[in-house]
């Protein structure tokens, strides 16, 4: 860890940056974006925004959970609770009749509600509270460790799925005539997601989660014009919205996730304009 | 994977009795194919032989389980009955390679994803947003090539026309050369000129590569002009033969009265 500080210094000689907890946070981001930004991509085009924004408000019931069982490692709690519930609303969604935004809709609003239920219940609500917004600044050494190995498997699978994925997002019928299983491949992706963003909510927030995940795919959506493209341009915003949140909330005593955020919020809206000048500039 | 050609014989195509239980010619067959869901028959005791290098156009009213036939040639429902490649010497080839043109292809047409994009998904296990790699890039290339669509490469799936879309499906259904190619009703949507490159590229792969065809369309003088076979189908084979024979047929007639007059 002490030779990645010293190349930090060496790269990053602002004042900023001097502090080992700062270093730790834009560490952190730059290993927790570009996954969600990859995965996002997929999640934009197979319309699962609400889904996953489901799956961040769960964590709070996770959490509840583990507490009753009496199981002190949030991690492990969080990342079985997740992938039980993508797995069950996916479950339902492919199964059931209703339109899937509602049955979403009630997932995200249990899993809020049995998290606080539990939560306030117990008395530990105080001690939890901080998952809504998270708090990237408080990861340690050990964390970032975990969140690299983490990162590296993530990429893997997401690799070996990825072409699978999206024949199965373009047309899941075509899909399967080229002997593609398709069920495997959507249950895969999902809990790679519940994977991911479990992983990433004690940093980031249950509130904030879905908009690191679903905003830079978003907005590189708008601009790419090939798959190569959007994961490129995905990537490139979620570090930059990463960097440039910290970069702003940290001196202004502010949160980082939320400036995070809203960093993506700024590209989302840029890429619009931009998406509209281009449009009529092929008119023209 | 091996590949099987048969040097394309013209004196199949007016070969008599085609539906004889050994007729001797390298084809599909379909051995007592019945597909049953919630207690309702869909399929009833279905044989059907698809010969190489023949188009079969299937035709039957609606309900009448084309897509159910369609889909237990896919191997998407479960069914009774067996589905085997059979040579012309009367042996069991490896089981059958399908290509599957959709008669439609519902899809996100903002989704940014190039014509090679998806043809190289298709084609290997390296992801996409990789990049393609140039050995993809010129297999893409001559699959876009058999179904006369090069010149689509650069573009986003999403802008293409009707007919464009379907040269690319077809393009992806051919790569692999499959041992049958279905054509769900692929005119649907698509302007006149384009449904004639479209089957006339049809017709040419057809006899280059030996691949069964089976057509599922309604439009007769398109059925006339370009299928060997014809079956009409409803639960079970009703009529079987050359087109002018199905179109002879009382139960054809019966079938779709108002079809008569047009195919006189």
């Amino acid at each position: 860890m002490q030779t990645v500080y010293k190349v930090m210094d060496a790269l990053l000689p602002f004042e900023l940056f001097h502090y080992a907890f700062m270093k730790n946070a834009l560490l952190a981001l730059l290993l927790l974006t570009p996954l969600l930004a990859l995965l996002g991509t997929m999640a934009v085009n197979k319309r699962m925004a609400f889904f996953s924004d489901a799956l961040g408000h769960s964590a709070l019931a996770g959490v509840g959970i583990g507490v009753l069982l009496g199981i002190s490692n949030v991690t492990l709690i969080l990342v079985a609770f997740g992938i039980c519930w993508a797995v069950l609303i996916t479950r339902i969604n492919r199964t059931g009749g209703t339109s899937s935004d509602t049955t979403i809709s009630v997932f995200s609003s249990a899993g809020i509600a049995l998290g606080l239920l539990i939560l306030s219940g117990s008395g530990k609500y105080g001690k939890y509270s901080s998952i809504l917004v998270g708090d990237v600044l408080a990861i340690t050494p050990g964390d970032i460790l975990f969140l690299a190995v983490a990162l590296a498997v993530g990429i893997a699978v997401w690799v070996a799925l990825y072409n699978r994925l999206l024949l199965t997002a373009i047309n899941p019928q075509l899909a399967q005539s080229r002997g593609i299983p398709t069920k495997a491949v959507e249950y895969c992706f999902v809990i790679l997601v519940a994977v991911a963003v479990m992983l990433s909510i004690r940093w980031v927030g249950v509130l904030l989660i879905n908009a690191l995940l679903i905003l830079p795919a978003a907005a590189a959506r708008n601009i790419a014009r090939s798959a190569a493209q959007h994961a490129l341009f995905s990537v490139i915003i979620s570090l930059f919205s990463g960097i440039a949140g910290l970069c702003a909330a940290v001196p202004l005593g502010t949160s980082v996730g939320a400036a995070v955020v809203l960093c993506a919020a700024a590209c989302y809206a840029l890429s619009l304009l931009l998406a509209r000048a281009l449009k009529l500039r092929l008119q023209a | 994977m091996s590949q099987t050609h048969y040097p394309y014989d013209p004196t199949h195509r007016h070969h008599e009795h085609l539906h004889s239980e050994h007729c001797g010619l390298c084809r599909i067959e379909l051995d007592h194919i019945s597909v049953t869901a919630q207690g309702e028959a869909l399929l009833q005791d279905v044989n059907l032989h698809l010969h190489c290098g023949r188009l079969t156009a299937l035709v039957g009213p609606n309900g009448a389980g084309k897509t159910t036939l369609v889909r237990a040639l896919l191997g998407q429902i479960p069914h009774t009955g067996v589905i085997r490649h059979m040579d012309e010497r009367e042996r069991v080839l490896r089981s059958v390679r399908t290509g599957y043109v959709p008669q439609q292809l519902p899809f996100d047409k903002q989704m940014p994803v190039t014509v090679t994009d998806f043809l190289a998904a298709s084609l290997t296990n390296r992801p996409v947003w990789l990049g393609v790699s140039k050995k993809t890039r010129e297999s893409v290339l001559s699959a876009l090539a058999l179904a006369q669509a090069e010149k689509l490469r650069g573009r986003m799936l999403g802008q293409l026309s009707g007919g464009e879309l379907q040269r690319v499906l077809l393009a992806m259904a051919l790569t692999p050369t499959p041992d049958l190619l279905i054509l769900d009703e692929p005119v649907s949507g698509v302007d006149q000129n384009g449904l004639a490159l479209f089957l006339d590229t049809v017709e040419q792969l057809k006899r280059r590569h030996h691949i069964a065809i089976l057509l599922i369309s309604h439009d007769w003088s398109l059925v006339r002009r370009y299928a060997d076979e014809m079956v009409l189908l409803n639960k079970s084979v009703l009529c079987e033969g050359s087109p002018e024979t199905v179109f002879g047929c009382e139960t054809f007639r019966e079938a779709f009265p108002a079809a008569a007059g047009e195919v006189e």
